[in-house]
């Protein structure tokens, strides 16, 4: 179970890069459907590692190939979840 | 028009302290990227870059003129007076024009004063910050340096800043303005503050630099300068000059899309602007702008066979900065000289290609260089920004 704090920020910073209500972000979203491109997702990696003063693995070369999921909002909180214990 | 020619070659780059061991680094395949040195690597997640070793300031300036003289400024002086001594021309200074591409100007600069004043605390910086950093401080000490008092000024577009400079000194020469140029460009970036900006993007490669290749990830920053001097071809044929090639055409255009990503109907314009009513298949290689990324090469692959059809298969496609780096406001400058080399039957490599992509089937002259003759060539620079520069070549008749 994603830790509370890594959720609610997670949804913060999403729908902030998105400009929604943090309400309008579901877990099952992605980047696509919160209309996210290449460039918001670079300014949300950088939001993700500020807030929780963690180092994100994420070449945008090859971003199939990170260990930073991005499929899903849920599985990049999983990611931010298992990087903060990793880093914390 | 007035026909142009280059007369003239020199540089510092990471893989030679002057234009023959830089030529023979390239025929060799050699790889000048290595760990970064600069103070606090240990700091950025980024640690491989292409950096200009052994180079010794004090052997090429006295104490007065270093204490004006940025590094990017340094290598663009030293390169200028190479390609003086190789053109052995006597300038009309009023009728000669120099030209300089750059990026960053003086970035270690304002690197160095800013760490200075924020991170040490220190309550003032250099007195000679602002004239080091400025971005036309190597034009400008070009021109002082050689004594010429013709246009003189830098020209900043990124990646394509030196196919920019290099560009307007053949039109100012084939139009008649000046009789002759020294253009090129000059970039030294790879300070902490240079390259922590840079990894921010996320399109810097850990790994190294692999244009066309499948496992690419990225782009690897190179530092360095190349000047060219260039002349009206009648002038440098009446005065016996060594002729390296003619520029035959220069091609600019804007994608007008989007800030950084490549657009491939831009990379196309601006290769059919450089060829001008010169048949494509006269083309035997194109020094690609091949940054290694994942999407520069693929659309510039795609660019380049809209632009040559079935030819594409029958010409060359290499890209140095698998060698030198991305020297990106000095990137175009130093492939100029691999454009020669190719022109005077040496093709340069592309080294670092393990798997080739299949989105990149083009002959990309992996591993080795290959010896050819080559009739024409082109060298593209696709610049952040969306501008693209392309110019044209051709063997000295």
């Amino acid at each position: 179970m994603a830790n509370v704090d890594t959720t609610k920020t997670m949804i913060a910073i999403l729908a902030e890069q998105a400009v929604l209500e943090p309400t309008d972000v579901a877990l099952t979203d992605t980047l696509d459907a919160l209309g996210i491109d290449s460039m918001g997702l670079v300014e949300v990696i950088f939001s993700i590692e500020e807030a929780f003063e963690i180092s994100v693995p994420f070449n945008a070369n090859a971003p199939e190939d990170s260990p930073f999921d991005i499929s899903t909002v849920a599985t990049m909180i999983a990611a931010v979840d298992q990087l903060r214990r990793a880093q914390g | 028009m007035r026909r142009v020619v280059i007369t003239g070659r020199g540089t510092v780059n990471p893989l030679g302290a002057d234009v023959p061991s830089t030529l023979a680094a390239m025929a060799d395949g050699t790889c000048a990227i290595g760990t970064l040195t600069c103070q606090d690597a240990d700091r950025l997640s980024i640690q491989i870059g292409a950096e200009v070793r052994g180079f010794e300031p004090a052997a090429h300036f006295d104490k007065p003129q270093l204490g004006l003289l940025d590094r990017f400024a340094q290598f663009a002086l030293v390169a200028a007076r190479e390609a003086m001594t190789d053109a052995a021309i006597t300038l009309t200074p009023d009728r000669t024009a120099v030209i300089m591409g750059t990026s960053g100007g003086g970035f270690g600069t304002q690197n160095d004063a800013y760490r200075a004043v924020f991170q040490d605390g220190k309550s003032r910086v250099h007195p000679f910050t602002v004239p080091r950093l400025m971005a036309n401080a190597a034009a400008s000490h070009i021109s002082m340096g050689i004594g010429v008092t013709g246009p003189t000024y830098t020209v900043s577009t990124a990646c394509a800043s030196s196919n920019h400079a290099i560009g307007q000194a053949y039109q100012m020469i084939a139009s008649g303005m000046v009789e002759a140029a020294l253009a090129g460009g000059a970039e030294a970036m790879l300070s902490f503050g240079g390259i922590k900006a840079w990894e921010g993007l996320r399109v810097l490669s850990p790994t190294g630099c692999r244009p066309f290749c499948s496992t690419r990830d990225g782009m690897v920053q190179g530092e360095g300068a190349a000047v060219f001097v260039l002349e009206d071809r009648d002038a440098a044929l009446a005065r016996g000059a060594t002729v390296y090639a003619e520029i035959t055409g220069f091609g600019m255009t804007s994608d007008a899309r989007d800030i950084v990503m490549p657009s491939q109907h831009g990379a196309e314009a601006a290769m059919r602007r450089a060829l001008g009513n010169t048949a494509p298949q006269s083309v035997g290689y194109i020094n690609a702008h091949g940054t290694g990324t994942r999407a520069n090469d693929q659309i510039e692959v795609a660019a380049i066979r809209a632009v040559f059809g079935d030819h594409a298969d029958h010409l060359l496609v290499s890209s140095t900065k698998s060698m030198h780096g991305h020297l990106i406001g000095a990137a175009g400058a130093v492939e100029l000289l691999g454009c020669l080399m190719a022109l005077d039957g040496t093709v340069p490599p592309t080294v670092g290609v393990a798997d080739q992509d299949a989105a990149c089937d083009l002959d990309v002259v992996a591993g080795s260089a290959r010896a050819t003759q080559i009739d024409m060539v082109l060298s593209n620079a696709f610049a952040f920004g969306g501008l693209n520069a392309v110019l044209a070549l051709a063997r000295p008749t």
